[in-house]
């Protein structure tokens, strides 16, 4: 199925875009599963693979909304880079054991409670705000536009990320360096 | 498609980060549920962006994406640090600057 022919089955049957709903739903329950997984499992090697279930999900669900290049960044940057410095920083912190259970306990309850409790305000607000708000995609984005937009509009943060960026490569270097 | 199947999703996905960060004891755990955290924000930008049809959400998107990875390298140095200096990176046990 190419997306131009979801796109113009959406638009034909008046907005109802069935197709990217399923796949919206089927991607979404995957990335859930896979967060939970992620921060409740034992093994860190297992999260590290679980956080990867997650991120593809995201760049899923940024080809849905139409912006592939932020999708195809996420891969990169995302799946290519940062998963793997987080399986060198398991590495080289021998770090396979998990938690162990003896304090976790108390802390857990908290945490759950914390998070239900944040969902449940989330919610409640983005339903009373949003409650039947469409989002239309007539056209992915252009990389075009998006170009053009960082190196005109938006240079001076483009610019300030690039230094961020040198910088914390020289503080991890000085950070992470043998006496 | 509803705008707030999107927004719903990234919200209980910061919520899920939110608990990894105040559960786990692990650093480069807490550092993982920040992750998820940010990607959560992630969708809530382009999001955004496409129900305003504007380019603003996708940009700040690929700012939050570097960003992101320039603290993903600086916290695992720490990480690397607290564990070369204690054997240990459970975070409980990181309370130096506790009175």
């Amino acid at each position: 199925m190419t997306p131009a022919g979801v796109l113009a089955a959406g638009a034909a049957s008046g907005d109802l875009f069935v197709a990217q709903n399923v796949f919206f739903g089927v991607i979404a329950l995957v990335m859930i599963v896979s967060a939970i997984r992620c921060v409740t499992t034992r093994n860190v090697v297992h999260a590290a693979l679980w956080l990867v279930l997650v991120l593809a999900g995201a760049a899923a669900q940024f080809i849905l909304l139409g912006s592939e290049f932020v999708a195809v960044t996420q891969v990169l940057v995302y799946i290519g880079a940062i998963i793997v410095l987080f399986l060198f920083g398991i590495m080289l912190t021998k770090a396979s054991m998990g938690d162990d259970d003896s304090v976790a306990g108390e802390k857990r309850l908290m945490a759950g409670l914390v998070a239900v409790l944040l969902a449940v305000v989330m919610g409640i607000a983005l339903v009373d705000s949003y409650s039947d708000t469409r989002v239309v995609i007539d056209e992915p984005q252009r990389f075009a536009a998006v170009s053009d937009a960082i190196f005109s509009q938006y240079i001076v943060a483009f610019e300030a990320v690039s230094v961020l960026l040198l910088a914390a490569l020289i503080g991890a270097i000085v950070v992470a360096r043998k006496e | 498609m509803i705008l707030n199947q999107f927004l719903l999703l990234a919200a209980i996905l910061f919520c899920i980060g939110v608990y990894g960060v105040l559960a786990r004891r692990n650093g480069i755990m807490v550092l993982m549920s920040v992750e998820i955290i940010l990607n959560s924000v992630n969708i809530n930008l382009v999001a955004f962006g496409a129900f305003r049809d504007h380019v603003a959400g996708e940009v700040f998107a690929l700012f939050v994406i570097a960003v992101a990875a320039a603290e993903v390298g600086i916290g695992l140095a720490i990480v690397l640090l607290i564990y070369r200096n204690r054997r240990s990176i459970d975070l409980t046990e990181a309370d130096l600057l506790k009175g």
